[in-house]
């Protein structure tokens, strides 16, 4: 079998405008869909960057939030409540929203703070720069390293702006594991600065961050917070939960799913166009080989070869192409949200395996029907 | 003279070995009002040694035949037996091999694979086989050498001249070492004197005693090189003649 497959690459590969036609088509279809999905998770990741970069293993909410930004103020009482929960190993408050900050240039700037819990600071991010108990001092605040971080000039420590007329310095430089989604540049201080700073409603906990005693123990949280009105969801679930908003609520999973079908269909259609084409041009010469002794299952073996190896080497180019698109977009727009995934990859791989098939198909189908004495008859 | 009274076998040549033989076979085309009859009963041999050209008009059925007695055609009635076996007998995996191991084709079109070169278009039957990539090359280039083209054996058949590609068609059917060869009209693309040649030369270095060559032709032209004709008119086989017909 291996020299009957090895007929059918040259076959395939040496009739070099069809073989590009069918290459350019499964490669640009895959590079459409990698690019979509990975831009998409790209934004889903980035929505849930507070979630990552406070790295809780639950978060307690008011059951409304649908995103993380979009936070819901839970009253003091409820901490205390939480604190007390069987299998609470401890619990603190976290503050987030949104603030304009007024930079030395005179320039008003869209910031996110954070304000952690005063006792333990948790939820703090790495420091490149600074003390992290200067977060203490007066007026202190750390900038995040990303990049957003030249939205407020590249400050460095002891970079001094106003927030809501109050005096912020900047203490420390810090990184996170991820950017927020929203293009703005993330500061962060103590939970009662932060109160001070921003005008806020009645109720000024954002957020609940719980560290269960055991996993075991998160069952019995869930339980506990629902009897008290409230939400308690794990890390991942918060991921989801976001993700789900932004998918199903926004358009943005439509319109994502509408382009992916979009680039699936034109693969299929120049991938199948161009392979059904190919066979038809080689109908004689299939024919000839089914005169001269080649069984069907070989004729379907070729086929399949000829389909599934240009579809992979398709599917190779175009995951390559777009990676390095990514990589170069990068470069020149640090704020580009595409994530190459694994589900990226798999959900392609599934459409290109899907277009194979396809094309394999009906070119089987029309060599089986071709009868060795259409070959003789001419 | 009636098909069916005709039998140009080994009566005919007085030769007991037969590479091929086929009784009242019967193939009809179409349906209803439409359908014709192709070959009508008829009963032949082909033997080793021979050299047996099967002449007549354009629709006279000689290429059915053929085709029935290659075992790519399935006749209506009748049947053709090679070794003892009636070959539509056989299930089609079977009747692949047999055509695989029993029967070289050499086709009117030549049929090369133009995206491949000379010694790859040679070692197909050899690949079918299962002789090994590199081995099979090897042998296709010793069948070029037969037809004088081991020089071509890296180029593709469009580089060759229709003389040329019709040598290919013939090292590719003789490269499966088969008993029965069969060549359809393998004349009607060249002049006068390349097709002359060619038959002259299939004579000469193809033809042995264990193999058998059925020429499908109209062209007078080779007659003269054939141990045997049998000649159909409307699906039958209404003559037989030996030497230089027309």
């Amino acid at each position: 079998m291996r020299g009957i497959l090895k007929l059918a690459y040259k076959l395939l590969v040496n009739d070099k405008a069809k073989f590009t036609a069918l290459l350019v088509g499964i490669t640009f279809a895959v590079f459409l869909m990698v690019a979509m999905t990975s831009l998409f998770a790209g934004v889903l990741y980035r929505a849930s960057a507070t979630v990552i970069n406070l790295g809780a293993s639950v978060w307690i909410m008011d059951p409304s939030v649908q995103t993380v930004a979009n936070t819901i103020g839970i009253p003091d009482y409820v901490l205390d409540a939480v604190r007390s929960m069987q299998g609470v190993n401890y619990a603190v408050p976290v503050y987030t929203g949104g603030a304009l900050v007024k930079r030395s240039d005179g320039f008003y700037q869209a910031v996110n703070v954070v304000g952690l819990d005063d006792t333990s600071l948790f939820g703090r991010p790495q420091l490149l720069n600074g003390k992290i108990e200067d977060i203490y001092a007066e007026n202190g605040f750390l900038v995040v390293k990303d990049t957003e971080f030249s939205k407020l000039n590249n400050p460095a420590v002891g970079t001094e702006f106003e927030l809501n007329d109050h005096r912020g310095v900047v203490v420390g430089i810090a990184k996170v594991a991820s950017s927020g989604l929203f293009g703005v540049p993330t500061l962060y201080t103590t939970y009662y600065r932060a109160l001070q700073y921003i005008p806020n409603p009645r109720f000024t906990i954002s957020y609940v961050l719980v560290e269960p005693k055991s996993p075991a123990d998160v069952a019995k949280i869930k339980k506990q917070a629902q009897a008290l009105g409230y939400l308690a969801l794990t890390k991942d679930e918060f991921m989801t939960k976001i993700s789900d908003f932004y998918m199903f609520q926004t358009g943005l999973g439509m319109n994502l799913l509408i382009m992916t079908i979009m680039s699936f269909i034109v693969g299929l259609s120049i991938s199948g166009q161009t392979f059904y084409t190919f066979v038809l041009e080689n109908l004689e010469k299939f024919g000839a080989l089914k005169a001269i002794g080649s069984k069907s299952r070989e004729l379907i073996a070729t086929i399949l070869f000829q389909a599934s190896f240009t579809a992979l080497t398709g599917y190779g180019l175009g995951v390559g192409l777009c990676a390095g698109t990514i990589a170069l977009a990068k470069m020149r727009l640090p704020d580009y949200a595409a994530m190459i995934m694994f589900w990226n990859l798999a959900l392609a791989f599934g459409m290109v395996v899907v277009i194979a098939a396809v094309s394999g198909y009906f070119g089987v189908r029309k060599v089986l029907q071709i009868e060795p004495f259409d070959i003789f008859r001419g | 003279m009636a098909a069916s009274s005709v039998n140009p076998g080994s009566a005919a040549t007085g030769l007991s070995n037969a590479a091929i033989s086929a009784t009242g076979l019967v193939k009809w085309f179409g349906q209803g009002e439409a359908r014709t009859l192709a070959v009508r009963e008829v009963s032949m041999e082909a033997n080793f040694g021979e050299m047996l050209y099967i002449v007549g008009p354009s629709g006279s059925g000689k290429t059915t035949l053929l085709s029935v007695l290659s075992g790519i055609l399935r006749p209506d009635a009748g049947s053709v037996t090679v070794e003892g076996s009636d070959i539509w007998k056989l299930s089609s995996d079977k009747l692949a091999d047999f055509r695989l191991h029993k029967i070289g084709f050499v086709f009117q079109d030549y049929h090369l694979f133009p995206r491949l070169t000379t010694a790859e278009n040679v070692a197909i039957p050899l690949i079918l086989k299962r002789v090994s990539w590199s081995d099979a090359i090897q042998e296709a280039k010793k069948y070029l050498e037969v037809v004088g083209l081991r020089t071509r054996a890296d180029l593709p058949p469009v580089k060759l001249s229709g003389g040329e590609q019709q040598r290919v068609a013939i090292a590719r059917a003789i490269a499966g070492k088969p008993d029965i060869l069969i060549m359809d009209e393998p004349t009607a693309s060249l002049d006068g004197d390349t097709g002359h040649a060619i038959v002259s030369f299939v004579k000469q270095n193809v033809l042995n005693d264990k193999r058998c060559i059925l020429i499908v032709t109209h062209d007078s032209r080779i007659y003269g090189l054939a141990t045997r004709i049998l000649k159909m008119e409307d699906g039958r086989l209404v003559s037989i003649e030996k030497g230089d017909v027309s």
